[in-house]
């Protein structure tokens, strides 16, 4: 930590600051100062795939300022941007390129989800120089800092992008194991990264890649073709991540081996309010009896559409008044009972009666 | 002063009701980029009036100029940005710094309790007697209808004094000291409160009267004198542009009785009768935080205030329509009603008919 970062990390700097904190004068002069929150500056914006009819994918460079701690290949960051310069919408996304330092450059790669506010604005229609907001890396599904001499990683559609940080990582390490590389993808038009992992295939440095296409004819994802592809497979360290039906089909697979780490990105856990009493939602006044799930999924039930983002208690997008009522956070478990209160509706589950301004 | 009769029937009260919906609805559907530029440049300038106003402390000769710069600094920062932040006006934005659960002010008063004596009881209640304990705060009176006592003979004593105090006043309001000495509530109840006004007291004190005045070293009285005295212009900035809109003649309040199971037409109505508007110019209008439309700000406490302007309009033609009274005035003539009123106060009630002589309904013209 550089002496300028000691001295605006300062508890003197804080004081004199109070209560608005060092980051909201410094932004001031130029946004890519900062002591405490993380912002970054977008350096490049690349088109990885572009076929007509399909939303693009693209990866986005970004350097980030110099709070940033750097990330482990394999996690998440999440990002903000500020559409049309007044509303910040947040997502998740996944960190594409290798470990990085701190303050060091890194990309992003995502679809232009059709529905997606933040991967449409930054695909479609960001530019260099745009800046946007970050959190600090996030994330267990890493590669460790001690690398097993045989690998296997298993992808499905978008779920590419952590492993292709981590078997970057592994290149630039120099890991001389045998890596397996087992992708599976709608067709050959959708691969990202196609001419990397085509020159990693030909470079004969130990990383058997497959791109797998089945509904092309290519054999789907069981055990017995796992055996033929890396025989004893269950010992073999492991990293899958895709969409929740095949991470699932891993899981059989690997029954309850140790070997095995998977990521998908998970809808919050079902149903952890209590059912009973009855859940009236007050502007468009449809009440139903309380299932005990989300508020959210409960007003969707009844037909309603209330603004959401990450449905995981990320983004804020579907703060709602609870006029009333208890409802539980079902990340935390923490209930609360506070008339007129701001919740995320995609976490918090009502426990018996409750109303909302919905 | 109690109107006591509501003036509109119940279909006209709910016609008037839909009326304002319907101008909350347009404002909220328009929100955006120009109004995210806006809060965006005032906070700036605050930020480059308080820069200046501590660098300035260094250079005597510069010495009124520091504390003119630092007043405003405060004032902005507590009026048209904390204010208006902390009611949520800027929340769609999704901007953390501009968040009414995250935004902390430069005021002694912590964020979180302002919100919960402001926003929900002044606001929720507005000059219903018994409920707002906005009318007078506990210390004041400012309505016939709060019993006399020989002690509000010294009403104008502490109206002079909670101005110069006046955010020592907002930050010990929630203690709800007069239904202490009531026998309403107990002190044990304030121990959570004074921990938390406590906590933000000592950093507030600690950067506008050690570190500061330290950091310019022998200049330390003059620093120390100049940052009170910043704190008092901002003090009584607040004060008088507060009591202008809410205490001038005319404006109404409202029994406990009539208020019960209230429609949202008459929240609308009491709103707007329980509130009195300053006239002046585009920046008078800024350094009020736009309090100077308390009519349009207590309609729709939520919508961010510099659209109170453009919202006024439509509100008169309402009014004139439903033969309703725009209480508005020059700040001089709602500051003279404001000290009457508080002097009137000071004494027992007289004749009935004095009391009900001084409406200042000012004819309405757009």
């Amino acid at each position: 930590m550089g002496l300028a970062t000691t001295v605006l990390r300062s508890k003197a700097l804080a004081a004199l600051t109070s209560p608005h904190g060092v980051d909201r004068y410094l932004e001031q002069v130029n946004p890519m100062w900062a002591a405490h929150e993380v912002r970054a500056r977008i350096v490049d914006i690349h088109r990885e795939v572009d076929v007509p009819g399909h939303p693009p994918v693209a990866t986005i460079t970004l350097q980030p300022t110099s709070t940033w701690r750097g990330h482990r290949a394999g996690q998440h960051v999440q990002l903000g941007v500020e559409v049309d310069g007044a509303r910040r919408t947040t997502r998740v996304f996944t960190i594409s390129s290798p470990d990085s330092h701190a303050g060091d450059r890194f990309t992003v790669t995502m679809r232009a989800n059709p529905d997606g506010v933040v991967s449409r604005y930054l695909v479609e229609r960001a530019r260099p120089g745009t800046m946007v907001h970050l959190s600090q890396a996030q994330g267990e599904f890493v590669l460790p800092d001690r690398v097993p001499e045989r690998i296997l990683f298993i992808s499905g559609g978008s779920g590419i992008t952590p492993v292709m940080s981590m078997l970057r990582s592994l290149q630039r390490r120099t890991h001389r194991g045998h890596v397996t590389f087992l992708h599976y993808a709608q067709s050959p038009e959708h691969q990202i990264f196609a001419d990397e992992l085509d020159e990693i295939r030909r470079s004969g440095h130990g990383i058997d890649v497959h791109l797998l296409h089945p509904e092309l004819g290519d054999p789907n994802l069981s055990p017995a073709y796992l055996e033929r592809l890396v025989p004893g497979y269950r010992d073999v360290a492991t990293w899958a991540c895709g969409p929740a039906p095949m991470i699932e089909g891993v899981q059989a697979a690997y029954a309850d081996s140790d070997a095995l780490r998977v990521e998908y990105f998970k809808p919050p856990r079902a149903a952890t309010g209590e059912a009973g009493g009855t859940v009236s939602f007050e502007r468009s006044g449809k009440s139903a009896d309380n299932t005990g799930a989300s508020l959210l999924e409960q007003a969707e039930a009844l037909g309603l559409k209330p603004e959401f983002g990450c449905r995981m208690g990320i983004c804020f997008s579907c703060v709602s008044k609870k006029t009333d009522g208890t409802v539980r956070n079902v990340l935390t478990g923490e209930e609360s009972s506070l008339p007129d209160e701001d919740v995320r509706i995609c976490v918090s589950a009502p426990v018996g009666d409750c109303s909302v301004d919905l | 002063m109690k109107t006591n009769k509501t003036t509109l029937s119940d279909e006209q009260l709910e016609k008037f009701g839909e009326e304002m919906d319907a101008i909350r609805q347009r404002i909220i559907a328009d929100l955006g980029e120009e109004d995210a530029a806006y809060i965006r440049k005032v906070v700036k300038t605050q930020r480059q009036f308080e820069v200046a106003g501590r660098a300035l402390m260094y250079l005597p000769p510069a010495w009124p100029l520091a504390v003119a710069s630092l007043s405003i600094s405060k004032i902005l920062d507590n009026m048209e940005i904390g204010h208006n932040v902390m009611h949520g006006q800027y929340d769609w934005m999704g901007d953390p710094g501009l968040n009414s659960r995250m935004y902390e002010w430069d005021n002694v008063c912590p964020s979180e309790q302002w919100k919960n004596s402001h926003n929900y009881i002044h606001h929720t209640y507005t000059n219903i007697l018994g409920k707002d304990r906005d009318i007078g705060y506990g210390i004041l009176r400012m309505d016939e209808d709060q019993k006399w006592h020989p002690y509000y003979l010294g009403n104008p004593l502490y109206a002079f004094a909670l101005m110069v105090f006046f955010e020592w006043g907002v930050a010990l309001h929630d203690l709800e000291v007069e239904n202490i000495v009531a026998g309403k509530r107990k002190v044990s109840e304030n121990a959570a409160l004074h921990a938390g006004i406590m906590r933000k007291v000592k950093r507030q004190a600690l950067k506008d009267y050690l570190l500061f005045p330290a950091l310019t070293g022998p200049l330390f009285p003059l620093t120390f004198t100049g940052n009170a005295i910043a704190n008092l212009v901002r003090n009584v900035w607040a004060f008088n542009i507060i009591f202008c809109g809410h205490f001038p003649a005319g404006v109404a309040t409202f029994s406990q009785e009539e208020c019960e199971d209230e429609s949202r037409g008459h929240w609308y109505y009491r709103q707007l009768l329980g509130s009195a508007n300053i006239t002046g110019g585009k920046l008078f209008h800024v350094m009020t935080g736009n309090l100077s439309h308390q009519i349009e700000h207590h309609l729709f406490p939520d919508l961010p205030a510099r659209r109170y302007p453009e919202i006024a309009v439509e509100v008169r033609e309402i009014c004139e329509r439903y033969g309703l009274q725009y209480n508005t005035g020059r700040l001089g003539k709602q500051l003279g009603s404001v000290a009457k009123k508080i002097c009137r106060m000071a004494l027992p009630d007289r004749k009935v008919e004095e009391r009900t002589s001084a409406p200042v309904a000012e004819p309405v013209a757009a």
